[in-house]
Parts: structure tokens; C-alpha cells; sequence
């Protein structure tokens, strides 16, 4: 597994463990006696406080992002300067970081009803997955389509010898 | 393909029908009678498609899929396998069945449940992170 991937996966995994974390108080404190509390009209009481951050770091920090490690690791790579590579490897790592700043502003942003945070952390996540599939595009191809690019990685040059 | 990974993707088929047929119900509400009880499932519903089925096929095709680590022969990381795996599915029937009565019908007893579900999905997380950490490795 290359060691991009490896951080990203990791970084899945660690919102994995928090989404969870914070799902499960969300869960926990519907069934505890007294503690029971609906989700209010007009502001968040606890622990629906916390069900915006619960679903941002689940869908998008956890599913989206261990999507997008499994991606990088497992698309076909192509022949850049006569030898395998993924190419374009800064998007990729561009995406990694886009995304998980992209989280965190959501996620402050929804903690501290601050909708400024908020949006520009979805701008900042979209921007993530943009650059995600600049990286990915040339990788999805055919079965034995072997791509030639120039050493360097940048273009999608005729097939290989 | 593993056993472990086997039982993973069959369940998890299983619970993308139930969350499907629950969303039916969901969807019915405004044309057909249903008892009060469905109007609670939406949580639930939601939890079975992301829990239920998507996370719970990652969960077995990384099992599969995923580099072994190199301890891996004192078979712990199997049994631990196994054990994400019951309480995650363990978690999510309780809560199917136990956070719609619980709303509904404000009673004491159910809440209880949600509470287990809750610990019982937060172990299955927590072991799923940790089992997997070791097999995310740079080569």
C-alpha cells in the first residue's frame, strides 16, 4: 500500500472511531432515563449538539475518505517514463488534506452554529474530491490499455511500446 | 474469500433488504394506515443503510482484501474479527427493534437497550479501527 494511503486510511479510520463515539452518545443518551431528550425546534440541545458532527466525520470523513485511500491505492497505475506509477500524485495529496481541513471547519462550524465554517468547509471538501478525480481520471481505463505518459506524469500520451 | 468476510457481505445484503422494506413503510406513511410505531424507523432506517450495509461490506472486504499483519498466526485478529462483527450486528438489532418503541412509546425499560446497542456499536468501531490499523501499513 503506498504511503499516501496509508495516511489516509489511517485518517478514515481514526473518524470511524470518533463518528462512532459520538454516535453512540447520541444513541446512549435517547435511552437513558431522564436524559431523554427530542431534537428541539429551534436550537440543540444535548446530544443532538452533536448529530451534525456525527454525521460529517461518518459519511464524509470516514466513508468518503477511506474511499478515496482504497481508490489511490487500487486503480490501475500507469506507465510514466516506461515504469508503473499513479501519476499526479500532488492532487491526490492535495485531496487528503482539502478534505480533512473540509471536516473539521464543518464540524467547528456546526458546534459553534457558525454557518460561515460551515460552508466554507463543504467549498473546501468539494475542492477535495475535485482534486481527488483530477488524479484519478487517467487511472480509470480499460483492461490492458497501458497509457504512456512523459516522465513527469502530466499528460495522457499515446499507447506505450 | 474468508469465512468472516462471507458472513459480512451476506448480513450485510440482508440488511440492505430490510432498510429497503423499511424505507417502503417509511415512504407509506402518508398513503396507507400504519401504526405510530413507523414513524420512529427513520433513524433506524438510515443507520441500517450506512451500519448495516455499507459500512458492514467494507468491513468484510477489508478483512479479505486488506495486507495481512505479521502476527497474525496467533489467530487473535480472527476471533477479534468475529467479535466486531456480533457486536456490530448484535448493536444494530437492538436498536431496530428497541429505538422506535422508545420513542414511541415512552416507557421504562426499552431505553435501556439503546444504551447496550450504543456500547455494543462503539466496541464493534473501536475493534474495527484497531484490528485494521496494523494491516494499513506502507510497503
Amino acid at each position: 500500500m503506498p504511503r499516501l494511503s496509508v495516511w489516509i486510511v489511517r485518517t478514515a479510520l481514526a473518524h470511524l472511531g470518533v463518528g462512532v463515539t459520538l454516535g453512540a452518545a447520541i444513541l446512549a443518551a435517547k435511552g437513558l432515563p431522564g436524559w431523554r431528550v427530542e431534537p428541539p425546534a429551534g436550537g440543540a440541545a444535548w446530544p443532538w449538539w452533536l448529530l451534525g458532527a456525527h454525521v460529517e466525520v461518518v459519511l464524509v470523513g470516514w466513508l468518503v475518505q477511506f474511499a478515496l485511500g482504497v481508490a489511490y491505492w487500487i486503480l490501475p497505475r500507469r506507465r510514466i517514463g516506461g515504469r508503473p506509477a499513479r501519476g499526479r500524485e500532488a492532487w491526490a495529496a492535495a485531496a487528503f488534506g482539502l478534505i480533512n481541513v473540509g471536516v473539521l471547519a464543518v464540524v467547528a462550524g456546526g458546534l459553534a452554529a457558525d454557518p460561515h465554517a460551515v460552508a466554507m468547509g463543504r467549498v473546501l471538501e468539494a475542492l477535495a474530491v475535485a482534486a481527488f478525480a483530477v488524479h484519478a481520471w487517467p487511472r480509470v481505463r480499460p483492461a490492458g490499455s497501458n497509457r504512456a505518459a512523459p516522465a513527469g506524469g502530466r499528460g495522457d500520451a499515446a499507447a506505450a511500446a | 474469500m474468508p469465512a468472516l468476510t462471507r458472513w459480512y457481505i451476506k448480513t450485510a445484503l440482508a440488511w440492505l433488504v430490510l432498510a429497503l422494506i423499511v424505507g417502503v413503510l417509511l415512504g407509506a406513511r402518508g398513503i396507507a394506515p400504519l401504526p405510530p410505531v413507523v414513524d420512529r424507523l427513520a433513524p433506524a432506517w438510515l443507520h441500517l443503510v450506512v451500519f448495516g450495509w455499507v459500512a458492514q461490506l467494507i468491513f468484510g472486504v477489508v478483512h479479505w482484501m486488506f495486507p495481512h499483519a505479521r502476527q497474525a498466526a496467533t489467530g487473535l485478529p480472527e476471533r477479534l474479527g468475529w467479535a466486531t462483527y456480533g457486536l456490530l450486528n448484535a448493536g444494530l438489532v437492538v436498536r431496530v427493534i428497541a429505538e422506535p418503541f422508545t420513542a414511541a412509546l415512552v416507557a421504562a425499560g426499552w431505553g435501556w437497550l439503546l444504551v447496550a446497542s450504543a456500547l455494543a456499536q462503539l466496541a464493534a468501531g473501536w475493534l474495527f479501527v484497531a484490528t485494521t490499523w496494523r494491516r494499513v501499513v506502507a510497503r
